[in-house]
């Protein structure tokens, strides 16, 4: 495990969606992201620090937005790793000695990795391996881990001549404590890691070709142990010593040949990784730095997925109601008759105005059915639908049957609204209480632009309802250029579908929906994957800030900021297709 | 056996079936729980419930409304019925005039954490059915209570006034839910808080509930409640 030091990491976050993956576009990291086989990334006062192979060095202020970064002490080296731990970062670069597989790994060390800092300065240490080129191992891409349940640190190592081994290093010195010990625990494979999580230890490792661009067959694989010193085997009880390991990512999108995992644990059930792509074709093929969600599913490890912009309905984990503007909705399509009345409507009535209401008196009970309809034909043509409730209020429709669509169907008729004050009798040509609007053509999607004149200007609250597919319960996410971002993703917004009404955090510290979009950070949404695949959603000036508000639902129809808590599923969220 | 024991016999049967007429004759004797208690009864329902719940209201006779959306669930809690009726705080037994008819509210006392309004519209001789219910209850907090907030549920719809300021509706044809709504932060002042809910009701069930959460969405306890 590489664990980010140095400062305390944010410690938040409460809101978690899950996303339904759309075919929409995966953002890559911005700026100078050109790296092979990055370290860990690493905390510093602040910043974002990554080191590749060759010199390639890399920073940032957000985890989003990456600059060229302090030069790589003593002059690069291949497969560089880190880890803070305590006073200093550590960190092992590798070198061929000669040719492979002969190789040496080597230690510099640093207590700050920012080059402003008095702290800053790189301190050669020695070598902590070496490989003659005759052993089986060819001791490059180190790979540190800090055993949370022990306090040891361990180093592992190899590539695909031989096996990968992992040696038992001074968490004080960040030296080797035994040259001569070492665990043999993969083979077949490269660019190692190990990792803890919830009792077991996970052996992180490259399978597959590298450094071919769009032709690598890199990807990520584990195998897991309850012993650090292994034996690591896979989910079908290949051991990694026989090639076994359980995929973790491999190439997608736009994205070809995945490689050198590096953990980051942002606390509060927020886990993500480093890793490089041999390829990004976006950026003419080449070999790219990239941030992704670390999920765990049924006890292993497996790659999420950074948000994709789109449009979604925002359901809450916990109440199955979707995130709404508190307006009044309007079913699709304009609705139709349903059935009239409920089931104490037709016999008891209601009071009538003027009298205490016997209860055969005043307006004889329930709610027909809308008006509308045509008379169908058929036997049991519809006559004014619901004809006993059309004393009621509303009166029943016209000429849909029961079942709708068949016309003449006895049941239509049966079904008449006599006694219970359904809508239409008779079985008419179509529609009715199952028929849907007859016909059986697709009904258009409704717009915000169907009903948009019937919502209120200006701030519109926001909170949690069935959804029923309408206008008012569908947003659209944008990444903003030029926001920033945090680790792996860029901030967005979150506007209702059609319009440019934003999601916001209001004075009092609620929700609100603006009428217009006006770029503040508390209109800016920081949507970050949980390892259950679920997601979280933080306004931006809550993430800047480095406290832990998130969106979280509060009884079944209203959402509220909360401090984030990762043992409830108030604040995870789904974002589902709409 | 003898004359003396048929006598017995037939006055113990025709006593039982007597009692038996007696029983199904009066239809509206719902022997459960939901039930409500008309009048101040209950102690102990002075204090919310365990769960937070308050089990003493102040209920108006219904007013005939028809409608559940939320426009017009708005329309119909917003047109004055009777003389200040966004602002009085009432006694049991006070009576109001609404469109010629004589209302008159009720203290009800409710051993549930709903009060259900089908049982006391049958108590009080009407229904419940396109119905408007008016509902007060005093909460006397012993400090200024901070950051809490209204959670009801309600069959169907309802809007909700603390201290006169609408705080939370919810609409449609909906069954009561624990929490169904839940306000933005509110404060209690120190003293009396008058809660105000209108239910409105199309057809079938009709009941609410209703309870205040603290900062941390946990029952707010400590204050007492007052209907007299």
């Amino acid at each position: 495990m590489k664990p980010i030091r140095c400062i305390p990491l944010l410690t938040f976050f409460p809101m978690t969606i899950a996303i339904i993956m759309l075919a929409m576009p995966v953002f890559a990291l911005e700026g100078q992201i050109g790296t092979h086989d990055p370290t860990t990334i690493m905390l510093c006062d602040g910043k974002y620090y990554a080191f590749g192979t060759g010199g390639r060095t890399h920073v940032s202020e957000d985890g989003w937005t990456w600059g060229s970064g302090p030069g790589t002490p003593n002059g690069g080296g291949m497969g560089p790793d880190m880890i803070h731990i305590g006073d200093y970062y550590y960190m092992y670069t590798a070198g061929n000695v000669g040719g492979q597989p002969a190789s040496r790994i080597v230690m510099q060390k640093t207590k700050s990795l920012n080059p402003e800092s008095p702290d800053y300065g790189w301190e050669p240490m020695g070598v902590v391996n070496t490989t003659d080129g005759v052993e089986f191992c060819n001791g490059i891409d180190p790979g540190c881990f800090h055993d949370p349940t022990t306090g040891k640190f361990w180093l592992t190592f190899g590539s695909y001549f031989g096996n990968i081994r992992v040696v038992e290093m001074d968490p004080e010195t960040g030296l080797r404590i035994d040259m001569d010990e070492y665990f043999d625990i993969a083979i077949n494979c490269e660019a190692s890691t190990i990792i803890f999580h919830e009792g077991y230890y996970y052996l992180l490792a490259t399978h597959g070709s590298c450094c071919r661009g769009t032709d690598s067959g890199y990807n990520i694989r584990t195998g897991r142990s309850r012993n650090v010193t292994g034996p690591y085997v896979d989910h079908t009880g290949v051991d990694m010593m026989q090639g076994g390991g359980k995929l973790v990512i491999g190439s997608g999108g736009r994205y070809v040949g995945a490689g050198h995992f590096g953990l980051i644990d942002e606390g509060d059930g927020v886990q993500k990784f480093s890793l490089h792509w041999e390829a990004d074709m976006d950026r003419g093929g080449s070999s790219v730095l990239d941030i992704r969600p670390l999920l765990w599913k049924d006890g292993w490890p497996v790659a999420g997925e950074n948000f994709k912009e789109g449009t979604y309905e925002i359901e809450s984990v916990r109440t199955g109601t979707a995130i709404e503007l508190a307006v009044e909705g309007v079913p699709v399509g304009g609705g139709r008759g349903g059935r009239g009345g409920g089931g104490f409507g037709g016999n008891r009535g209601t009071r009538g105005a003027g009298t205490r209401g016997t209860r055969q008196g005043a307006a004889p009970g329930g709610r027909g059915g809308a008006q509308g309809a045509v008379p169908g034909a058929g036997n049991f043509a519809g006559a004014i639908g619901g004809q006993d409730a059309a004393e009621g209020r509303r009166g029943g429709a016209g000429g849909f049957g029961t079942f709708g669509g068949r016309g003449g169907e006895n049941t239509g008729a049966a079904r008449g609204g006599a006694r219970r004050g359904i809508a239409g009798r008779g079985a008419g040509g179509g529609g009715g209480m199952f028929g849907g609007r007859g016909g059986g053509e697709p009904m258009p999607d409704q717009n915000a632009a169907d009903v948009l004149a019937n919502w209120p200007e200006g701030n519109i609250d926001v909170r949690m309802a069935n959804y029923m597919c309408q206008a008012q319960q569908k947003w659209t996410v944008t990444p903003v250029a030029d926001a920033g971002g945090y680790l792996g993703a860029p901030y967005f917004k979150i506007t209702i579908a059609g319009t440019d009404r934003a999601l916001a955090v209001s004075e009092d510290g609620e929700l609100v929906a603006l009428p217009a979009f006006t770029g503040g950070n508390e209109q800016l949404w920081r949507i970050d994957m949980l390892t259950d695949g679920t997601w979280r959603i933080m306004p931006k000036f809550v993430s800047i800030a480095g406290d832990s508000l998130v969106i979280s639902a509060i009884g079944n129809s209203f959402a509220t900021l909360e401090k984030f808590d990762p043992d409830s599923d108030k604040q995870r969220w789904l974002f589902k297709a709409p | 056996m003898n004359k003396q024991n048929n006598n017995y016999i037939q006055k113990f049967v025709l006593s039982a079936i007597l009692a038996f007429i007696m029983i199904v004759s009066v239809p509206n004797i719902a022997i459960c729980g939901q039930v409500p208690e008309l009048g101040v009864k209950n102690s102990t329902r002075t204090v919310p419930n365990a769960d937070g719940f308050i089990q003493r209201w102040l209920i108006l006779e219904p007013i005939a409304a028809n409608g559940d959306t939320q426009n017009a669930v708005q329309r119909i809690v917003k047109t004055e019925y009777f003389p200040n009726q966004f602002t009085v705080v009432p006694k049991d037994g006070d009576k109001v005039t609404v469109n010629e008819s004589e209302l008159t509210w009720h203290a009800v006392d409710t051993n549930e954490y709903n009060v259900n309004l089908y049982y006391f519209a049958d108590l009080v001789g009407t229904n419940c059915n396109n119905a408007l219910f008016w509902t007060v209850v005093v909460v006397n907090c012993p400090e200024e209570m901070t950051n809490v907030r209204l959670a009801i549920g309600s069959n169907s719809a309802s809007v909700w006034w603390v201290n006169g300021e609408e705080v939370i509706g919810i609409y449609g044809n909906r069954c009561t839910v624990i929490d169904d709504g839940v306000s933005k932060r509110l404060t209690l002042k120190k003293g009396p808080n008058v809660i105000r809910g209108a239910v409105v009701n199309a057809s079938g069930a009709a009941d609410f509930c209703a309870r205040f959460l603290d900062s941390e969405g946990k029952p707010l306890k400590g204050y007492t409640v007052n209907v007299e």
